[in-house]
């Protein structure tokens, strides 16, 4: 009798889950920060880079597998309902992966944790990692980078009517809640030396946005590229904020993103650093589609040298 | 050696933490595994459909998935925040009560009836018949099943890892992750494996003596 | 109808059992009713929350993150079966070499936490530039910990038999592997199926934890859908879809668990089933054992027969 109950349940249960596909199929109607579409970046044609076994790997596999992430709107964003990855970051694998010759259908897109990048790259899983990789010199010990292609640090996002309109430090936020990832270093640097700005911790960043939307919580902080994406999303309800010196957005700490390599293939690093130096036009066109929907202006930062 | 030495912070942190969800978790299974397991042998047919359902929700859920909803779905209930590791103590009181309930309501199952009703017979009232009769022989049958769900509670506890509770196996993300501090993934996760061999030991041995004890000739 | 606990109910102990009846339905509607009202007070009920299950696309990944989980769990169970069977024998062996190092191993294995065993897999082994896929490390990490709770079982499963079961087969001539392989384990299999098929459910329930170390199965493409801000971060929505999937997987393992038992109680006499697991515990009451051989008692239990 209970075996019944058990098994009639759970078809009506699986018969009203198929039910309500039955409602919407395809891209949702109006995707936020809709309009422009991405650049389609010219793929080359007769590129022979000589000396990279990275890309030598890539020919013979018909294409790059390319780390990204998927859970950052605006950088690396993957939309369950459509299967489209779109963001900053995935446009600049895709602009890498041009002008290696590889074209859109070449690539194949592997989501990889923060905590997996170096691992990934060294095991050769992955040829390349764009998703706000921060270029450090431990990281250099075991990977190489190329790059950096985006200059960050920390910043802070508030919905656009808040009365914040610039911060000078977190003292700005004195008696407000700040939001940020769970342990992060914002909020052990709130927590040791600034005690009367109240935190929120969450483990993933959408939650913090949530919050901040429905008032919960007065600010959101964390790399400000990661926040311009929100905001790219929802220019109307979201902003960074600038600093008491007029710099929009306004940083707290430096971060450079750059493209992870394995290590040692400097025929590939010399190739991106060129392709971003000589780029420019290319690169300001993917941050207008994308980041740069949030009313930010940044610039395109030089590369380093090649190591 | 260096793994340990070089990181005792990390390390006083982490035992800290998995023994405050050992703790914490504990009380509350008990505590709320008694009053299901109560409920799963009371006379009350709505109290025992309650308590059933609850067993078999909870048991039929993995532990993953009901760490997710007290951590992710508490704030959807719009009260004051509280930090995960709260959380986290709830989550895995919640999941283990079921067992707790499971083994005292198997445990009183274990008495034979004659015995309550010779105690009922000789006119002693229902507080009586509990304390002198029925619990100290249900105890016998408890002890040991109990131990084992404690010993997998403390097993559990590492479950909490996956949600920025700083219990022992977060260790080897936060130390790989620093690259200042000493000691390799493997050398921390088998340090880790380490700690959690010597205890879940010594409290099977325990567990193991108390069985031989209390073993009942029938 | 009476019990360890209570007599058999008389009028006032009736009264008092409506009024405790009442009071637990009042709990437990006030308890659901405060969790829906705060739910709604957050807006979890709106439609947007939930329109991230209107995409056939999101359910075609569903069902792909559920292959995953299912293709892990399946061998998972097979090796961990295999591998209970091994230890077993070792376990049961007249040689101590063999029976010492093998009783080290079991336990050992059974001690160690199955996250942590996944995690030396996957996080672990690449210190000696061995990188393993996470299916393999989710796979090895519940084979090794629920093979050798399986072996535990069929241990005591074989212990328990009446001795004069292997006596008779070495009085007929036969050798110890014999005796084993053809007296000892099948009895030893059919008394345990129950625990057998209840670790089974164990594992199939601790897949989820495979997540943690990135392996692409159901939790983990819930988290993926918790941040999708452009659907409004359907945290409690995605939580409560998949989770109803796992209760419902779950749930059928276990109904078959049951089916397994109460058949096996219907054949011939089976031996004790050893050490008293509350894990795979049936329903019956004492209670409404006795009634039903007394014939007294207005509550009928269906028919089920004590073990």
């Amino acid at each position: 009798m209970r075996k019944f109950r058990n098994i009639a349940a759970a078809a009506l249960a699986a018969g009203a889950l198929v039910a309500l596909t039955a409602c919407n199929s395809g891209s949702p109607t109006d995707p936020a920060g809709g309009g422009e579409p991405a650049p389609e970046p010219e793929v080359a044609d007769e590129v022979a880079l000589e000396g990279s076994p990275t890309y030598d790997k890539m020919v013979e596999n018909g294409g790059p597998i390319i780390g990204v992430k998927e859970d950052q709107p605006g950088l690396g964003y993957l939309d369950v309902a459509t299967n489209e990855r779109s963001g900053f970051d995935i446009e600049i694998a895709r602009w890498i992966a041009a002008s290696l010759g590889f074209d859109e259908e070449d690539i194949t897109y592997k989501a990889v944790a923060s905590a997996n990048r170096e691992q990934e790259l060294v095991s050769g899983n992955i040829d390349y990692y764009v998703g706000t990789y921060s270029i450090t010199d431990q990281r250099k010990e075991q990977i190489d980078f190329a790059g950096p292609y985006f200059v960050t640090g920390q910043g802070f996002l508030v919905a656009a009517d808040s009365p914040i309109t610039e911060v000078k430090d977190e003292s700005t936020f004195n008696g407000k809640t700040v939001c940020s990832a769970t342990g992060s270093t914002p909020i052990q640097n709130i927590t040791e030396n600034f005690p009367e700005v109240k935190t929120q911790e969450y483990d993933i960043y959408s939650q913090c946005v949530e919050d901040l939307l429905s008032g919960k919580v007065d600010a959101v902080t964390t790399d400000a590229a990661i926040l311009i994406g929100y905001a790219a999303e929802r220019p109307d309800e979201l902003k960074v904020l600038p600093d008491t010196e007029g710099n929009n957005p306004g940083l707290f700490t430096e971060e450079r993103y750059g493209v992870g390599l394995p290590k040692g293939d400097t025929a590939l690093q010399e190739h991106i650093n060129t392709l971003f130096t000589d780029g420019h036009d290319e690169w300001q066109k993917i941050f207008d589609a994308t980041l740069g929907k949030s009313g930010v202006e940044i610039e395109q930062p030089e590369v380093d040298p090649v190591s | 050696m260096d793994a340990i030495t070089g990181n005792l912070d990390l390390w006083r942190q982490g035992i800290g933490t998995t023994l405050l969800l050992f703790a914490g978790g504990g009380v509350i299974a008990i505590v709320l595994g008694t009053v299901v397991g109560a409920m799963r042998v009371s006379p009350v047919p709505i109290a025992r459909a309650v308590g059933t359902l609850y067993v078999n929700l909870v048991r039929n859920t993995p532990l993953t998935l009901v760490f997710f909803f007290f951590i992710f779905g508490y704030s959807a209930l719009a009260l004051p925040t509280l930090p995960n590791t709260i959380l986290g103590i709830a989550a895995i009181g919640v999941y283990t009560a079921t067992y707790v309930a499971e083994t005292l309501r198997a445990g009183i199952n274990t008495v034979p009836v004659g015995q309550a009703e010779a105690a009922r017979a000789i006119g002693l009232p229902f507080g009586l018949v509990m304390t002198q009769v029925v619990l100290p022989q249900a105890f016998r049958s408890v002890v040991p099943p109990m131990m084992s769900v404690l010993i997998a509670l403390l097993k559990n506890t590492t479950v909490a890892a996956g949600f920025s509770i700083a219990v022992l196996p977060r260790l080897q993300q936060t130390i790989s992750n620093s690259h200042t501090r000493p000691g390799t993934s493997m050398e921390i996760l088998a340090w880790v494996a380490v700690f959690f061999v010597v205890v879940v030991m010594l409290l099977t041995l325990a567990q193991r003596a108390l069985e031989k004890k209390w073993r009942i000739a029938r | 109808m009476s019990s360890v606990l209570y007599d058999v109910p008389g009028p006032r102990a009736r009264a008092r059992n409506r009024v405790l009846a009442v009071a637990t339905v009042v709990v437990v509607l006030a308890a659901v009713g405060f969790v829906l009202w705060r739910f709604t007070l957050s807006g979890q009920f709106t439609a947007q929350k939930w329109s991230v299950f209107t995409y056939t696309n999101v359910w075609i990944t569903i069902g792909e993150m559920l292959l995953n989980t299912l293709k892990a769990f399946a061998l998972a169970g097979v090796l961990s079966l295999a591998l209970g069977f091994a230890l077993a024998i070792g376990r049961l062996s007249d040689h101590a070499w063999v029976r010492v190092p093998v009783m080290v191993v079991t336990e050992l294995f059974r001690a160690v936490p199955v996250l942590v065993m996944m995690m030396i897999f996957y996080y672990g082994l690449p210190t000696f530039d061995i990188t393993i896929a996470p299916y393999w490390a989710v796979v090895l990490g519940l084979t090794l910990y629920n093979g050798s709770v399986l072996a535990e079982a069929l241990r005591a499963g074989v212990e328990a038999l009446p001795r004069g079961q292997s006596e008779a087969g070495y009085a007929i001539g036969l050798r110890k592997s014999n005796v084993m392989m053809l007296i000892l384990l099948p009895q030893a299999i059919r008394a345990m199926l129950p625990v057998i098929v209840a670790q089974l459910v164990v594992t199939l329930k601790d897949t989820a934890l495979g997540f943690i170390i990135t392996y692409p199965e159901l939790l983990y493409y819930t988290k993926l859908l918790s941040s999708q801000a452009r659907l409004g971060s359907p945290i409690l929505q995605s939580a409560i879809v998949i989770g109803g999937i796992y209760i419902v997987m779950c749930l059928l393992l276990s109904w078959l668990a049951h089916w397994i038992e109460k058949r096996g109680r219907r054949s011939a006499k089976r031996p004790d089933a050893g050490p008293h697991d509350p894990a795979a515990d049936d329903e019956v009451t004492l209670t409404e054992a006795i009634s039903m051989q007394t014939g007294a008692g207005p509550r009928n239990a269906g028919g089920r027969l004590p073990g």
